[in-house]
């Protein structure tokens, strides 16, 4: 129900739910990620979900016919783990944020919405950041550039919470000066914090149940108050909310799902979980999904055990894993970063490709709709023109709920217009005072990538 | 795995299955059959099927016919190929350890003005970073000190002389190609941004004021350069007072050392171009995120770019999102000479992919594997000992199982200054380590 009216929300809205016209991608290699791969093969799309895949779909009457010769069609990639499109999202000052939410700043002008769009990315979990245990609300948008900051929300999806463990909730590394430390100020610290805050969650719900058992009762009594900290604990208690856990070393890995078992929580996934090749045992027996970097390591201590064979030596212990990227820049090649777990650690290059679909779908609770190309799934896709393995591989095309929102053909067409648009609005301004004016811009660059904090 | 002992017997090579030691044998060689050879040299095809002898750390033969002599350690190559070694052509492996620690980082020295700074000096040979790099096929260096990624504003100035080493040895020196290869200058920003890291927050100001700042920084490095040119001529007219700083200028000066200027901006590049014009001093440019649009200047003045990394974000917010991915292949068809580098440590190993990544995006194949081998050994008066499989040169090379700058390729061999040497690293062991450990009973 809420589902539907979400849905309806959006479209009115303006956000891109309006579908056109039918479309068949025909001639290429489909890769559909959970049910093997067709070569050549043809998806049809309908009303902005996949009707059909095979080696030969229906073609309707005035279907828009797309050639995909000699390319690779794959299900668009979804990232577990982004701050993309948000503005400030990081609310250090407590230990406990979880009365904030990501979904309340989500900006839809950021430009890194559509230049992962035309790396293949069609859906990001937008996560608080990792300053203390317990963190803020996450939203999970779809990157439906042009949509307002409600239409890029992921209906329907399951809500879900960040924790954070080791280095950056105990807040180790240097602060401003004059900023009063904040418990904790340890790994054992950090672990009180997440059992008090599971106690006070317990309580509060327990006030809950004994208030509605007294009206049950008839008995005339008042609500308790309502702690807007507390509600999404319950229901993390409750297992409506997924827990997406920042964490590193083995230890804090190993007490975060010790502190969850006491209270009957499993956690969702293990962000960056660069030691969980450690006790890969101990998270497969907890049931917790995996999410990692590929590659990164030496940035700070516990990161410096982190090795590129993480994810295949999680998969290869039964644990479900995915590749995220925690970043504007690596979201761009995903399929890259994929294409290393077949390097260190022999996955397949199935296996490889499920870990930036269908497996971080799974993990987010939208498995069953988005991840892989099969019949009744949102038609959320990318073509690239190589295999997608392949370091040579470029993104021709990213359809997201069917409308194809990202195409390299019209981009490159398009940079005309912006040049000239650019050199008129240049021109204004140098009839202004040009003396105090250089030619426009500029922040701080990024540096490469070492430079980028996790 | 232990690596070779080089004045005596081969003890264990970690080569394994492929590989039959003689042992015993007076002189150390091997030869690497049956593969097919990218030897780079100018106008080379690849030799399809042949082998490469190497004896006291130089390729002594090369072809389609070489004779294996008696006692060379034989390494099959069937079905595999054959390249120089990847040279990162600037980085901070050896300098730098744990990032967020800074006992274990000696990239950035206090003031700005450190040209008599070496990196060599501080090149720790035990880094777990160096097997690392290596087990994907990165032989050898640039390391270059200074704040070379960090963020904008801040760090301009001379911060040390780059040095180029092998990624193996027991000790620097061993590892030494040449400690003192460019002077490199982190060439001011002209900025009305700064971030305050006391206040963690952007400090801004007038564009006059930035203007005067950049202005007065680059004339403080003409009056260095003219100081250093003052000393040259004293110290040949007799003069002995000993100054370290002007002393190591005076090749800089004297048109043997390259200036590697580092400089993104357009604004930037074309500042650094006209001065070092000016001072007639050789340069070579470092990052050059917008070199792109001062490809005419860079190709007149016969500048070459180490571009950063390829996998990073547009500058600017209307940047077309592919820039720089096109970047590399822009400059090349200009006619501009681009090599790449990390510019970093821990990632050197990413190498073949930075230079990958551009070739889906225009640049041809061939000149991204030059350059990662050829153009950096040109850019560093060291072709005559690098960077192509040639009879003479030094052996720095890789067998891989494909195309090296293919993500799936592996590298099974690795030769570093004639020596094959083990592939194993921690990221390897720790792997092999908790592969091991046992599973839980079912």
């Amino acid at each position: 129900m809420r589902h539907t009216k979400l849905f309806l929300a959006a479209a009115l809205l303006g956000a891109p739910l309006a579908f056109a016209q039918d479309t068949v991608i025909r001639g290429g290699t489909v890769l559909t990620v959970t049910e093997g791969t067709l070569s050549p093969g043809e998806v049809l799309i309908r009303d902005g979900k996949i009707a059909e895949v095979g080696t030969s779909v229906t073609v309707p009457d005035g279907a828009e016919v797309i050639d995909a010769t000699g390319m690779f069609v794959m299900p668009g990639i979804v990232d577990a783990h982004s701050h993309i499109a948000a503005e400030s999202i990081n609310e250090g000052s407590v230990a406990v944020s979880s009365m904030t939410g990501t979904g309340d700043v989500v900006d839809p002008y950021d430009v890194n919405i559509y230049r992962e769009l035309a790396g293949g990315v069609t859906v990001s979990n937008i996560l608080h950041g990792s300053a203390n245990p317990i963190g803020g609300l996450n939203v999970i948008i779809k990157h439906r550039w042009g949509a307002d900051a409600a239409g890029l929300v992921l209906e329907g999806a399951p809500p879900g919470i960040k924790f954070a463990l080791g280095e950056n909730p105990k807040r180790s590394r240097g602060m401003p000066a004059g900023v009063e430390r904040r418990y904790p100020a340890t790994r054992m610290g950090v672990q009180d914090v997440i059992r008090q805050a599971f106690i006070e969650a317990e309580a509060y719900r327990q006030e809950f149940a004994d208030y509605e058992a007294a009206q049950a009762r008839g008995e005339r009594v008042l609500p308790p108050r309502r702690d807007m900290k507390l509600e999404p604990l319950v229901e993390v208690l409750e297992g409506t909310r997924l827990v997406h856990a920042h964490c590193y070393r083995q230890d804090e890995i190993l007490q975060l799902l010790r502190v969850a078992e006491e209270f009957g929580v499993r956690i969702a996934t293990l962000q960056h979980v660069l030691e969980g090749y450690k006790v890969a045992n101990e998270i497969a027996a907890h049931g917790a999904g995996a999410s990692t970097f590929s590659d990164w390591w030496a940035y700070k201590v516990e990161a410096y055990d982190a090795i590129p064979h993480n994810a295949a030596l999680m998969t290869e212990r039964g644990i479900l894993v995915s590749i995220n990227s925690d970043s504007a820049e690596e979201a761009r090649h995903l399929n890259q970063e994929a294409a290393k777990t077949v390097k260190w650690g022999g996955m397949s290059e199935e296996e490889a490709l499920k870990m930036i679909t269908i497996n971080p779908a799974i993990q987010l609770g939208i498995g069953d709709r988005i991840g892989s190309l099969e019949a009744g799934k949102d038609a959320d896709l990318a073509i690239f023109d190589r295999h997608p393995l392949s370091t040579y591989a470029v993104n021709q095309m990213t359809f997201v709920d069917g409308e194809m929102l990202f195409s390299r053909e019209r981009d490159q067409a398009m940079r005309e217009t912006m040049a000239a648009e650019r050199a008129e609005l240049e021109e204004k301004l140098s009839e202004g005072d040009a003396a105090e004016r250089g030619p426009g811009r500029r922040g701080p660059r990024r540096g490469p990538r070492e430079g980028v904090r996790r | 795995m232990t690596r070779v002992d080089r004045n005596g017997f081969a003890i264990a090579l970690a080569l394994t299955g492929v590989c039959t030691i003689a042992a015993g044998q007076e002189e150390e060689s091997w030869i690497i059959q049956n593969a097919r050879i990218h030897t780079l040299a100018e106008g080379a095809e690849p030799i399809e099927s042949g082998s490469i002898l190497i004896r006291d750390g130089r390729i002594v033969e090369i072809g389609a016919d070489v004779t294996a002599p008696a006692g060379a350690a034989v390494i099959d190559a069937a079905g595999m190929d054959v390249y120089p070694g990847m040279m990162d052509s600037v980085s901070q492996l050896g300098l730098t350890e744990i990032g967020a620690i800074s006992a274990t980082v000696d990239t950035v020295e206090l003031g700005e003005m450190n040209p008599h700074l070496r990196a060599a000096t501080a090149i720790h040979p035990s880094s777990e970073h160096l097997p690392v790099a290596r087990a994907n096929g990165i032989t050898h260096a640039v390391v270059a000190p200074g704040r070379l990624g960090g963020f904008g504003g801040g760090g301009a100035g001379i911060s040390g002389q780059a040095s180029i080493v092998h990624l193996d040895g027991w000790t620097v020196e061993e590892m030494d190609i040449n400690a003192s290869a460019g002077m490199v200058l982190t060439w001011p920003t002209l900025s009305t941004r700064s971030f305050n890291l006391a206040t963690f927050s952007m400090d801004r100001r007038s564009f006059r004021e930035a203007k005067e700042e950049y202005d007065r920084q680059v004339a403080e490095l003409g009056e260095v350069l003219d100081a250093a040119r003052r000393y040259a001529a004293a110290g040949e007219a007799g003069a002995r007072e000993r100054d370290v700083r002007l002393a190591a200028l005076g090749p800089v000066v004297g048109g043997e050392m390259p200036l590697l200027i580092l400089a993104q901006g357009e604004r930037e590049i074309r500042g650094a171009v006209e001065f070092t014009k000016e001072q007639g001093v050789k340069m070579i440019l470092l990052g050059g995120s917008e070199a792109w649009k001062v490809k005419e200047l860079l190709v007149e003045n016969g500048i070459p770019v180490i571009l950063g990394p390829t996998q990073r974000l547009p500058g600017e917010e209307d940047e077309a999102y592919d820039q720089p991915f096109t970047t590399p292949g822009e400059l090349h068809d200009a006619g501009v000479t681009v090599a790449f580098a990390t510019f970093g440590s821990s990632n050197s190993r990413l190498l073949p992919y930075e230079a990958g990544h551009a070739v889906g995006y225009g640049l041809p194949q061939e000149a991204a594997v030059r350059a990662i081998t050829v153009v950096p050994a040109q850019l560093f008066g060291l072709a005559e000992d690098f960077g192509t499989l040639e009879e003479g040169k030094v052996a720095n090379l890789i067998v891989v199982n494909g195309d090296p700058l293919e993500i799936r390729t592996e590298v099974e061999h690795v030769f570093v200054n004639g020596v094959p040497v083990s592939l194993d690293n921690r990221h390897q062991s720790l792997y092999e380590r908790y592969r091991s450990r046992p599973r839980p009973e079912r």
